[in-house]
């Protein structure tokens, strides 16, 4: 059988930055040190910011504790998150580079069925520099990778794609569940190890989980903020999740896409069911309206930007979502100060790239 | 998730014979197939006699069994070819249907066992789909699976579903230009998942190894795209695409689901792309005529069944797509005259 030369996937060490939320010590890095030495590191520390986080040796880095967040965004502040992960999306704003990987620090190195350890910052990296394909499900997955490629039937003036916006990872061992079935099925692990990366079409929502998770700052980053979370809120659980929908919902209007599969990370730390419970409890409910309010969300022409579109979610977030509970009004503003505060940090950036409308003779 | 169990008796397999000789092909197939009652259509352009081992279950029809049903004359238009095999999903009386092309054998899975396509498609129709929210754990009924934080719990129940697209292992179902443009390339990804394709999400169906649900959309799976140089191999043909895009609309439109990945076929080698190749592309170039339709195709509340859906499907392809093409307005007339035959013909009230 021969097999296509298949050029070295870049390195990126200079254009991308991973950013870790921590409360507690980053002692997972010593396993990703073969992957991730070479990359400079943002960490977010959470909680009490006299504590010292020990980072191991030989990691280029700079880390962010409260007071840090506090002195740097003013006021601003208010609308990073308090004593839980969405404090991270504070690393996204001040980061420089083009792209970003976050992960959790209880996320390890898992192995693929042939027993190799998985590189996912390459995988992920592969998938932010190849193309999505969002306007035409493709049955063999991702059609750029190699050994795949588009099927019959799929129209060739769609087989450019468009940029990639997000990677989305999974896990293996303990599933991202929520409360409910974390306690229904306290024992179920994820064994299967499905060796795909596919593009989630436009028009579909899906629960973005922020533990394995890359994107192109550049194209998205101020879409990413993950929400008013934690302590004083009356929910957590859903940072990434709230998140995950809003760029979902910009992505669809500016053409761009995102892909979600490969690659696998082994999770290895199962939170308190009964502790999730009580923070998810409102999401839960809550989640019943927001997820028709994001289908039907659409959004004006003239929002050409990442930073517009946002805005504008925000309006609709505030006149639509306001009447399920007075939390959304707040979150609303909080999307607001978030904007200003990454335009701010970001002053050369300007606007995100103005992107044009769709790629090729065909857009649906 | 509890698997449900059915009965044997509830199940079909249709296998349009495109070539004659089906022995090595019935052999593979015996340990999967043999409990299940069979239907076997002959290209009806075929001249050889069919060779089919004994042993089994089966109904063979041939061009005068179609003949006999549908008029001479009309028998070379719709069943010719690969679209020998809707004679059988019309003829059968079967919840559900299996079908494979007769060059696709039993493939081994990841662990090196034999897959049992049949248990596995009707596994995939007989646990909900779920085209409203996209998993990322993929089939949330399979064991070892669920739905993942953040899926909406008023969406857990899903929606019956009502087609099941398999998958292909060494040749893969590419069409001409990309299978000659690398001609050694083979499909050895295994992919261990199924998923539902979301509401409103345009595929290609591709007629290799499909499994549906024939009370609920049998009638809108037919024989209607033919293109002027359709050959015997499937580079050269996109009636399973066009009948595809059409599936997926009903589906949509009737909240059911489809859901594409497991089960794998083994695809044997035949043919030649390059040769494929030199015929007229004009599936390729059909195929840009036809999403932006299929896109912003929209059924009226009054289209409750498939066959209702079907006839307003007609009528909008004649409208928009028939000045296009005459391909389309032909495509148009065979979805009329196949939901007459099906009426006729298809229903439980009809003699086979």
């Amino acid at each position: 059988m021969a097999v296509a030369s298949v050029s070295p996937t870049p390195l990126l060490k200079d254009e991308l930055d991973i950013v870790i939320p921590t409360i507690r010590n980053l002692d997972f890095l010593e396993m990703w040190r073969p992957f991730f030495q070479r990359y400079h590191l943002i960490i977010v520390q959470d909680g009490d910011p006299s504590k010292v986080i020990k980072v191991p040796e030989g990691f280029d880095y700079e880390l962010y504790n409260r007071n840090d967040i506090n002195r740097i965004l003013g006021p601003k502040a208010s609308c990073i998150s308090f004593k839980d992960s969405a404090c991270r999306c504070f690393g996204y704003m001040v980061s420089k580079k083009k792209y970003i990987y976050t992960i959790d620090d209880d996320c390890f190195v898992a192995k693929n069925p042939s027993g190799e350890e998985i590189n996912a910052l390459e995988q992920h990296i592969k998938n932010l520099l190849s193309p999505s394909t969002p306007f035409f499900y493709n049955t063999l997955y991702d059609p750029y990778r190699e050994g795949a490629d588009f099927v019959r039937g799929y129209p060739f003036s769609l087989r450019e794609g468009v940029p990639t916006a997000v990677s989305h990872g999974l896990w293996l061992n303990i599933p991202d569940y929520d409360a409910p079935t974390q306690l229904v099925k306290p024992r179920e692990r994820n064994t299967r190890y499905v060796d795909a990366v596919m593009t989630i079409p436009k028009g579909t929502l899906f629960p973005m989980c922020g533990m394995n998770l890359a994107f192109n700052r550049e194209l998205i980053g101020p879409a990413m903020y993950f929400g008013l979370m934690g302590d004083g809120q009356p929910i957590g659980r859903y940072d990434d999740m709230w998140a995950g929908w809003c760029i979902k919902v910009i992505c669809d209007h500016l053409g761009l896409g995102v892909k979600t599969g490969l690659p696998y990370i082994w999770h290895s730390k199962a939170s308190n069911p009964f502790v999730n419970l009580k923070k998810e409890y409102k999401g839960i409910y809550w989640q019943e309206e927001l997820i028709p309010f994001f289908q039907s969300a659409t959004l004006p022409k003239d929002c050409t930007t990442v930073q517009k579109c946002y805005i504008e979610l925000s309006k609709q977030v505030k006149a639509k979502l306001g009447k399920v509970d007075d939390y959304f009004l707040k979150l609303a503003d909080a999307m607001v100060t978030w904007i200003e505060a990454w335009d701010e940090l970001n002053p050369s950036e300007g606007d995100s790239a103005e992107l044009a409308n769709g790629v090729g003779k065909l857009t649906v | 998730m509890a698997q449900v169990s059915i009965p044997d008796s509830e199940v079909d397999i249709v296998i349009g014979a495109v070539q004659s000789d089906l022995a090595s092909f019935m052999e593979e197939w015996r340990p999967i197939f043999s409990r299940y009652h069979l239907i076997i259509v002959k290209d009806p352009d075929l001249k050889d006699e069919l060779k089919v081992p004994g042993g089994f279950n089966v109904n063979v029809y041939t061009k005068s069994d179609i003949d006999r049903v549908v008029g001479s004359s009309s028998t070379t238009v719709l069943f010719s070819g690969y679209s020998c095999r809707y004679f059988g999903y019309l003829m059968s009386r079967k919840k559900y249907i299996i079908s494979v092309d007769d060059d696709c054998f039993p493939a081994r899975d990841n662990k090196g066992d034999i897959i049992d396509i049949v248990a596995q498609h009707v596994s995939n129709l007989t646990t909900p789909a779920t085209p409203f929210f996209f998993n990322t754990l993929y089939d949330p009924y399979r064991k070892g699976a669920d739905f993942v934080r953040g899926y909406p719990f008023s969406l857990r129940h899903g929606v019956s579903c009502a087609l099941s697209c398999g998958l292909w292992l060494n040749l893969a179902d590419y069409d001409a230009p990309t299978q000659a443009l690398k001609p050694g390339h083979r499909n050895s990804r295994y992919v261990d998942a199924v998923l539902t394709v979301p509401a409103r999400t345009m595929m290609p169906v591709s007629g290799i190894n499909i499994g549906f649900d024939r009370e609920l959309v049998g009638p809108a799976l037919f024989p209607a795209m033919r293109l002027a140089a359709e050959g015997k191999l499937r580079w050269e043909t996109v009636e399973d695409i066009w009948c595809g895009m059409c599936v997926k609309v009903v589906c949509d439109h009737m909240g059911i689901g489809v859901k594409s990945g497991l089960p794998y076929v083994w695809r044997e080698e035949r043919g030649d792309a390059v040769e494929s190749l030199k015929k007229e592309w004009e599936g390729v170039k059909l195929m840009e005529e036809v999403v932006p339709f299929f896109h912003s195709l929209r059924l009226s509340k009054a289209a409750v069944s498939a066959e209702e859906c079907v006839v307003e499907m007609a009528v909008a392809v004649e409208e928009r797509l028939g000045p296009v093409d005459p391909v389309f307005a032909r495509a148009a007339d065979a979805m009329v005259n196949w939901i007459k035959l099906w009426k006729v013909a298809g229903t439980r009230s009809a003699v086979a």
